[in-house]
């Protein structure tokens, strides 16, 4: 590859209670790529993130985004947390959840103004969300409140998108919606990486993919090394997937 | 003294307004504060920082031998504090969750406490007596330098709550996103916490160890019920609590000895169990209402519609059809029929009905508005 490393992942070790989730993980993720990370529950796929992106202490290991250290980064890279990590009846509105989006380049104690809310309505109008911008976050659907999440890091304008499962609990209409504003972000040469449980769609979405399964089983262009080789690998048992050409 | 003489007394007074504007604050800030940790589903930590607090106010009459409650609230402060921190450690160092690590600290330090009230009780010092004051709080103590303290704490409770609206706001929603927006969560963390503690120490004097976290929670509850915006329900709560004391305070002050505390929690209580069936959006009761409005208004669909699918087959809609036939049907009462009737969907003709214009119109259209419904 001749691209610039977007990310790169060296080392990188997680445990909980002394287990190891994470192990030995090394992990280079070119420039403007849509990559899967797949690989059965308890992987460590979350956790890979997490660690990532500092919400998680790793025991050992380091990420460097763009070849510096991730902290002094933060503002490339914006995160898509899972939708059930929150409390959906907080009392505010989707506008503010969105808004939360610009309070990172805010900094301490600044509010919000006009640029950042035009910025916001801009992010949920791209997400079909700008006539629910008012309503209270309870009362959106789960498809709903997924892309207002999705808003939330499109308002951050970062290089790097991070996705925890944002296809989880959504139906066909918004799972294409999510796709294809994950593919524009690519187009416009962003890097997307995306924790995803439907092996099917993987070939069809994405054009890059981990298998990941405690260690770092592969990583590569889906065209070279999404094969039941690996998927066996990954999965332990003989996993067939009719790979649509 | 009835309660018209106490409101006639209150400004002129100067027991009764001291105690009064004391309550007030102190229901204000708890308010405040406590939508904090309700949100935060830390409810039950208001009750083990007042009960962590008695040790403190125990130890420090044991080493200044003095009863002057600024220096017990000192003691107090500083031993729900070390309550506060031990409870996050045995959280982040153990696999026990909060609530057992609250049960745990909280138990601990109300025994420990105990055990030194009982200790100082028996010794031959006659400073000792009212200390236990600070178990169910006494109003009726508390002079202007308390209320003063009450109020300036407040002050900067409010400043810094403004100030910092921002952060709170994201931790208490989503604190995983707030980290990696670059903020330091736990700074903001402790900082909310220790306002927390430091709101509790100062209501023991007033409302005491053991009831201390109603104080907290029971304003922050029923602002909930009332609104879904994060500032409203802030500033409800601060009304709620402040309007708990003052009317907790006007209660007991015109029935004899009854003693404030309990009063103002007991009228905050009331405030949540009105809130709880009285809100517009979340009571129970119009919910309740609804709920019974949205049935009616199904089985009158069902009936239509089922009126409906047997009117299209016939070349003219309004053709007359037996009621009979819409018997094998659950959904179909007198009243329904009635109702159809008033709302110019159906004519009644004897034992036969037929559908108007207008309610075959409305039939046909059902289909498609569920689909918007839906939506």
């Amino acid at each position: 590859m001749d691209k610039k490393l977007a990310v790169q992942i060296d080392d990188l070790t997680v445990a909980y209670n002394y287990k190891p989730v994470l192990w030995d993980i090394d992990l280079e993720i070119p420039e403007g790529v849509l990559m899967a990370i797949v690989g059965p529950n308890g992987a460590g796929k979350s956790t890979l993130i997490k660690a990532t992106l500092g919400i998680l202490k790793p025991i050992a290991g380091s990420v460097s985004i763009y070849g510096k250290p991730y902290n002094k980064q933060r503002s490339l890279v914006a995160y898509v947390p899972q939708k059930g990590s929150v409390d959906w009846d907080f009392p505010t509105t989707a506008l503010d959840v969105v808004l939360m989006g610009t309070y990172g380049s805010l900094g301490w104690i600044k509010r919000p103004g006009l640029k950042e809310k035009k910025a916001a309505l801009e992010a949920l109008e791209k997400v079909g969300m700008l006539p629910f911008k008012d309503r209270q976050i309870s009362q959106l659907s789960g498809g709903q409140q997924q892309r207002i999440f999705l808003a939330r890091a499109l308002v951050q304008d970062a290089s790097i998108y991070f996705m925890d499962e944002p296809f989880q609990g959504v139906d066909a209409t918004t799972e294409i919606a999510i796709i294809n504003i994950l593919k524009e972000l690519r187009k416009a040469g962003k890097t997307v990486i995306v924790v995803h449980h439907d092996l099917q769609t993987v070939p069809e979405y994405f054009d890059w993919v981990t298998f990941l399964n405690v260690k770092k089983i592969a990583t590569g262009p889906v065209k070279d090394i999404f094969n039941d080789d690996n998927l066996t690998k990954t999965y332990g048992i003989n996993y067939k997937v009719s790979i649509q050409e | 003294m009835d309660i018209q003489e106490y409101f006639s007394l209150v400004f002129s007074d100067y027991t009764l307004r001291t105690i009064t504007l004391g309550t007030a604050i102190l229901g204000a800030v708890t308010g405040m504060l406590g939508s904090f940790a309700v949100l935060r589903k830390q409810s039950l930590l208001g009750d083990a920082i007042s009960h962590a607090a008695l040790p403190g106010i125990a130890i420090a009459f044991l080493i200044t031998g003095a009863k002057d409650s600024n220096t017990l609230l000192i003691g107090a402060l500083v031993s729900g504090l070390i309550g506060t921190f031990w409870i996050r450690g045995i959280v982040n160092k153990t696999h026990l969750k909060s609530d057992t690590a609250l049960g745990l600290i909280l138990s601990l330090f109300f025994g420990f406490g105990m055990l030194l009230l009982t200790f100082i009780q028996k010794q031959p010092n006659a400073n000792q007596a009212g200390l236990d004051k600070y178990l169910f709080g006494q109003a009726a103590t508390l002079v202007e330098s308390d209320v003063w303290l009450m109020a300036i704490v407040t002050g900067i409770c409010l400043f810094v709550l403004l100030l910092f609206w921002k952060e709170f706001k994201i931790l208490l929603f989503d604190k995983d996103y707030a980290k990696t927006l670059g903020f330091n969560t736990k700074s903001i963390d402790i900082l909310i916490t220790s306002f927390i503690v430091l709101a509790i120490v100062l209501g023991l004097q007033t409302v005491g160890v053991v009831l201390m976290s109603a104080m907290l929670l029971a304003p922050a509850a029923a602002a909930r019920q009332w609104t879904n915006s994060l500032s409203k329900m802030v500033f409800l709560a601060a009304i709620f609590g402040a309007f708990s004391g003052v009317f907790g305070t006007a209660i007991s002050a015109s029935q004899n000895n009854l003693s404030t505390g309990p009063v103002i929690v007991i009228v905050a209580s009331v405030f949540v169990i009105f809130s709880f069936i009285f809100s517009p959006n979340r009571g129970l009761l119009f919910r309740q209402i609804r709920f019974i409005a949205n049935r009616r208004d199904l089985e009158l669909q069902k009936t239509l519609a089922f009126m409906y699918r047997i009117a299209e087959t016939h070349e003219n809609i309004s053709h007359p059809h037996a009621i009979k036939i819409l018997n094998n049907f659950q959904g179909f009462t007198r009243k329904t029929l009635q109702k159809l009737v008033d709302k110019n969907y159906v004519t009644l003709d004897g034992t036969m009905w037929s559908l108007t214009e207008k309610g075959f119109e409305t039939a046909s259209n059902l289909y498609n508005q569920q689909a918007i419904n839906d939506e």
